[in-house]
């Protein structure tokens, strides 16, 4: 019998017990926020039971979930990115004018403390990571973990986000600039 | 002139430079960015400066994939307990 034959079929009892952990990972590597995370999980489940009437039997159960929180994730997303009184991101060039293009004085990169190479693996630095990973519009978080800690495929990416590969190059370049120049304030020159 | 195609500003050429820490840099891109930098030693800097952070967020990938998340017990059991009622 071939793949496209076979009609699947929902069984909501054993949601949980089945997939709740798979979507449960999927979203936390996605928001990075374990409570987000499982309110997305719960959200689904109940989407799913909602428009269980309109399941055709064409994907695997999992698949068809995992569908729904996608559709969960992208909203959220859509959600925080219009909040106001986001961080925001600082230019590291100027953007028009005769130097445009060109490095902000005072954000050309300094020399390094030599010194700071010897910690590279410690817990601290990792905090500090953290720290200025956060210190980024959500939406610079996100795709920047995922392009660089989740290491997606800039095509997932794009798809999932409904975002053009050329977006999501100019997010990962400003998130990298402006995290350089974080821990250069905050570990390599500290 | 020919030499205009490879000249790019330092936004242009530090955006290729984050693009070729993920190895999706063309050719010529790696062309622009090598003859950028014979002129900027900003960009130069900025460069290796870049490859130092990849090494960091190499290290810091790797922990994470390490990490396998999953829900406690007591929160799969809230959830069916509210999945219960919503089918009710």
């Amino acid at each position: 019998m071939s793949e496209t034959s076979i009609k699947h079929t929902l069984d909501p009892n054993k949601w949980i017990d089945n997939y709740a952990d798979y979507l449960y990972n999927y979203a936390v590597t996605r928001v990075n926020d374990n409570e987000i995370a499982k309110d997305l999980v719960q959200e689904t489940f109940f989407a799913g039971l909602k428009s269980a009437k309109n399941f055709q039997g064409k994907a695997a159960e999992r698949t068809w979930l995992v569908a729904i929180l996608k559709r969960k994730i992208i909203d959220h997303y859509r959600k925080i990115n219009s909040k106001k009184g986001k961080a925001e991101v600082r230019m590291s060039f100027y953007e028009d004018g005769d130097n445009e293009g060109s490095w902000i004085e005072e954000r050309v990169p300094q020399t390094w403390d030599n010194d700071a190479d010897k910690y590279i693996e410690s817990e601290e630095l990792k905090a500090i990571i953290d720290q200025c990973i956060d210190y980024l519009p959500e939406k610079y978080a996100m795709v920047f973990r995922m392009k660089t800690i989740q290491e997606f495929e800039t095509e997932e990416i794009c798809k999932e986000l409904n975002i053009t590969a050329s977006n999501l190059w100019v997010i990962i370049h400003r998130a990298r600039t402006q995290l350089r120049k974080c821990m250069e304030d905050n570990w390599f020159n500290n | 002139m020919m030499s205009r195609k490879f000249i790019i500003n330092c936004d242009e050429a530090t955006t290729i430079c984050d693009k070729s820490q993920y190895g999706e840099v063309s050719f010529w891109g790696i062309i622009k960015l090598k003859f950028h930098f014979i002129f900027c030693k900003i960009c130069g800097k900025y460069s290796a400066q870049n490859s130092k952070m990849t090494k960091v967020y190499k290290m810091k990938a790797n922990d994470c994939k390490k990490v396998n998340h999953c829900l406690t017990t007591t929160e799969k059991d809230h959830i069916k307990k509210e999945l219960q009622e919503q089918e009710a």
